[in-house]
Formats: C-alpha cells, structure tokens, sequence
C-alpha cells in the first residue's frame, strides 16, 4: 500500500518538510548530577570560570541533518534509544529551537500528543475539552467531536467513566483517552511518536485504522517507532537516525533491512 | 564539540528526483514554505493570543479545579484558605502586635483584610509567573501555541482565586460596620489596572524563570520584602511620620501599595481620601499601562526559544 503514495496524480513532487542541516543543542543544569553536592556548586560559583563548564552541560542531539519531505510521504524515523529522533520531530513541529539550520515547513506540522495539557485530577470530560483547546480546535469543533472522542476511547464501555477524575482510571484506559483527544484534530503534517502501543489489542487495531486516515488526510507523515512491524505497515520512506546523524534515507525495505543487519535481529 | 559533516545522507538508493537539485533554502522558497517555529510579529502574536483566548481560559479554570480537587471539603476550601489567612494576620498585627496604630478596630481589621487580599493577587501571580514556562516543559515541548498564554492564563487563575477572596472580603467590610455604597464599584476598575499590571509582572517573570529557574527559590524571600514595605499591616504616613517624608512616597506609590489604597478607600467607609497619595488613579494607570505592555513586548522577545533544555 505504500507505492502509490509516492507521487501526487499531478506527477509533480511538493516539499512540504525540509531540513537544512539542522543541529540542535540541549542544555541541561547538571544539578545534582556528579560533583553536585552544594558545597561544589558554590566553589564553581566563586571560581566564575567560563559560563559553560558552570553546572551547564550540553548535548549535541542532532548533527547536521538534512532531508526534503513531499507531500503524501509517510516517512518513519528509526533509530536506538537517544539516537535523537523525537528531538528531530520536535524541532520540525517548531517546538525546540535549532541551534544552527533551519527546518522549513508548509503550514504548520503538530505532534500527535496531549498529554502534557491534561491534567490528572479533573475529570475525563473536562480533560477532552482542555486537550481539544490545547491543540488549537474551537469550542464549536470539539462540541461536534466529543461524542466521536469518547466512542472511540472505549471509556464509557464499562460504566460512567468519563465523569470521573482521570487519576482513578487504568493507565490503559489514560492511555486510550490520550491517543482519542490527539487524534480527533486532521493535520496538514503530522508527527507520531510511538503512539500506536497503547491499550489493548482491540484498542491497538482501532487506533492504527485511524492512524491511516489521519494519514490520507495530512499531507507527510512522520512515526517514530522501535516496532519495524508498525513502520512497514505505515511507512515507504525510512530516516535512519544514529548518535544524531542521518545515516541512511531511503525506501523502507532497504533500510529496515540495513538496520536490522546492524542492530543484529 | 565534535564538526563531524555529515551533510545529507548515505543515500542507498538513487537520491529522489528533486526538481533540479535547487538548494534547500531557494527549494523552499520556490514552494512558499515557511522557517518552522519563527518568532511572529508582535500584532500577528497578539492575534494568536487572541484566537487562543478559550484554551487561556479553561486552561485557568482547570488548574483553580485540580487545586483542591483531592481535599474532602473540595472547592470550599477556595473561601476558606482566604479567610484563615486573614485570621491569622488579624491575630498577630491586631491582637499581639497591636499594629493599628491611628486606626479604629472598625477600619484596622478590613484595613488589614483588604491589604492582604490583594497584595496575594500579585504576590500569588509573580509565583506563579516564574514557573508558567520552567513548570510546564512538557507542554511547551509538546504542543504549539503563543507561550505567552500560560503566564497569562495564570495570572487569571490569580484573578479568579481573588474573586473568591472577595466573598469573604466583603463580609468582613460588612461585618465592621461599612455598608454597601456606590463607591464599592471602584473595586472594578481598580483590580482591573491590579489584574493588567501583575499580568506584566507575570510576562516578566515568566522569561526570567525559563532561563534561570532558580528564581523559584528567590523570589519568596523578594514578595516578602515587598510585602512588609508596603503597608500591608500599617499605615505608610502614620508609620514614618518621624523619618523624611520622601521615604512614605516611594513606598505609597510602590504599585502594590498605590492598589491595595484603591480597594481599601472604594470599600472602607472611613478610610477617606485623605488617606491616599496624591494622583492615585493616575499612578495606578501608569504602573498598569507601562508594566503590561514592557512586560508583553519583553516575553514575546524570546518566543522562539522557550522550551530549549
């Protein structure tokens, strides 16, 4: 099902992401961390040596990464741990800034993920209107989707669970509402990090269903997952991402099986 | 830092057929796409702001409602927290310390109310300022948005924690013999100049506290300063009627000081305008206008770095 995304019916391929040597600095206060004890802290204080060795230190995440994303691509990002992948999806949804580059977009791309706006001691109810708020849809759009939301959470199937502080529900059942408030809004580029793991089976298979149709609706897809399964089925282009570095882009199979032989699975 | 170039990739298949290899940024250009997570000008960020209004909104509400949502008496304790503090005040400054110098009880204890309610608004949104960035990382990282509604939805979340504080407020006013007056709709513009300026002060905080989330730890130590120099317990001119008279001004028309004067003289029948320094509403203006925009324009400097490590 992947080919025949590859080029529009016009023929003509249209940029929609584009990285340009992208490099992305965090810096992190290394409190605690090492030689944090306060005494050591106050002795770098009163040696005032250069700003950066102070308790600050930095972690180049993402080394010059360059790639041109088109419309209609669904593109996976794979990679170990802390290879720098959802910090790449971060600073092309234009969340974390770049310390050099430049990441150019059409529109603006959103990350599939509320979580950070809900809150765990109100009610499941008042968490889908924040969430949808959150995410920039009007109150007249979440009116007309908060039934389809909650359907599709399954929340309801076992009691009035919707009224209730989301604290007392099942991390599984946080999880489902999660992904349901998330993937109620349509992109133009949207961003999936390792989202469809989530819930149980019926759950999961739900969920990848709307996860196609959020796909034929946004214009590129990214999906950041360690499931090679998931980023077959979903993806016909692959960024493979190592220590930050691009070291491989191409067609899924490819370098699925490039990765596979390296990684030894 | 290690320069290792690894520009573009290793390409294992025959590099998809750009339209003429054009460079990324003229590629761009060609196709209108624009620099992702630039800083917007200052009208079309006001737009933003304007057209997340909803989101400020219940974003505020939600965190007034989670604040006691685990306590059994629940959203009562949003009436009763005001009205222990003011006990407690009451029975330190009035009954122990006797602080109401110059005042009758009947105008001291809502003297004393009003001055703790309100210098709290502010007290409360500069707090809750210096974290509106540091504190909600996640949300920052996560969805995109005009930064600064956070500080602002907190420092409405002052506003509507204020509005209860009002309820208790004017029983105690009641309860001391000042009845209601037309004067008491000064309490509306006068929190609403409290409301803009502390919004400022919030903006201000709010980029302060992302680069330097320390100030958390600081600023208590500040708000308590501030509140002891402002006549929350006393009376500026009758407490330094022996020092020059220029140190009573620059405390009289210290803006926390300039609004708690407002509420009291809208509220206390007894406590006239006499009480006041000159130009009062004129300097509670100016502080409002001058704070709430420096303190917008100042945070939205910074939009595009908010949320970096």
């Amino acid at each position: 099902m992947a080919d025949e995304m590859l080029a529009t019916p016009a023929g003509e391929r249209i940029p929609t992401v584009i990285a340009d040597d992208v490099h992305i600095v965090y810096r992190v206060n290394a409190g605690g961390g090492g030689r944090g004890s306060a005494t050591a802290a106050l002795s770098r204080i009163l040696r005032r040596d250069q700003g950066q060795s102070r308790g600050v230190r930095k972690v180049h995440a993402v080394r010059g990464v360059t790639f041109t994303a088109y419309r209609g691509e669904a593109i996976g990002l794979i990679g170990t741990n802390g290879s720098g992948k959802s910090t790449l999806l971060r600073a092309i949804a234009g969340l974390l800034p770049t310390e050099s580059g430049r990441v150019y977009t059409d529109g603006q791309p959103s990350l599939l993920g509320v979580n950070a706006a809900l809150m765990n001691d109100l009610t499941g109810e008042r968490n889908v209107i924040l969430g949808g708020l959150a995410m920039g849809m009007s109150r007249e759009e979440i009116r007309e989707r908060y039934q389809d939301i909650v359907d599709f959470s399954g929340i309801n199937e076992k009691g009035d669970f919707i009224t209730l502080p989301m604290r007392t529900y099942s991390s599984g059942m946080a999880a489902r509402l999660r992904f349901s408030i998330a993937a109620a809004k349509n992109h133009d580029v949207l961003m999936i990090d390792e989202a469809l793991a989530t819930g149980d089976r019926r759950f999961q298979i739900r969920s990848e269903r709307r996860i196609r149709e959020l796909r034929k609706q946004a214009g590129t897809v990214f999906l950041v997952s360690h499931s090679n399964k998931s980023i077959r089925d979903t993806c016909d282009r692959v960024l493979w991402l190592e220590k930050g570095e691009l070291l491989m882009d191409g067609p899924t199979d490819e370098v699925i099986r490039a990765y596979e032989k390296e990684t030894g699975k | 830092m290690s320069e290792t170039t690894h520009h573009g990739a290793v390409a294992t298949s025959p590099a998809p057929p750009v339209e003429d290899d054009l460079p990324p940024a003229q590629l761009a250009a060609a196709h209108g796409l624009t620099v992702s997570g630039a800083r917007p000008g200052l009208a079309d960020y006001v737009r933003q702001l304007w057209g997340r209004r909803h989101f400020i909104l219940a974003f505020s509400q939600a965190k007034l409602t989670a604040q006691y949502s685990k306590a059994k008496l629940g959203q009562l304790w949003q009436v009763a927290t005001p009205l222990l503090n003011a006990l407690v005040y009451f029975l330190i400054f009035g009954l122990i310390l006797q602080a109401n110098r110059g005042m009758s009880t009947s105008v001291y204890v809502p003297f004393l109310v009003t001055g703790v309610f309100v210098f709290t608004f502010t007290q409360s949104s500069v707090m809750a300022g210096v974290r509106a960035i540091s504190g909600n990382l996640g949300l920052v990282r996560a969805l995109h948005f005009p930064r600064a509604s956070l500080p602002v939805s907190f420092s409405l979340q002052q506003l509507q924690q204020l509005l209860f504080s009002m309820v208790v407020l004017v029983a105690v006013v009641v309860a001391f013999g000042s009845l209601p007056t037309w004067s008491w709709l000064l309490v509306v513009p006068a929190l609403a100049l409290q409301f803009v300026f502390n919004t400022g002060l919030a903006l201000i905080m709010a980029r302060l506290g992302a680069r330097t989330p320390d100030l958390a730890q600081l600023m208590p130590f500040v708000m308590r300063t501030w509140l002891y120099a402002s006549g929350v317990m006393f009376s500026i001119p009758i407490m330094l009627r022996d020092r020059p008279a220029w140190i009573a001004d620059i405390l009289m028309y210290n803006p926390a000081a300039i609004y708690m004067d407002l509420v009291r003289f809208a509220l206390i029948d007894e406590y006239g305008s006499s009480n006041l320094p000159a130009h009062v509403w004129a300097a509670g203006l100016a502080w409002a206008l001058v704070v709430g925009v420096a303190g917008f324009v100042y945070f939205w400097k910074a939009e595009e770095r908010y949320g970096r490590g």
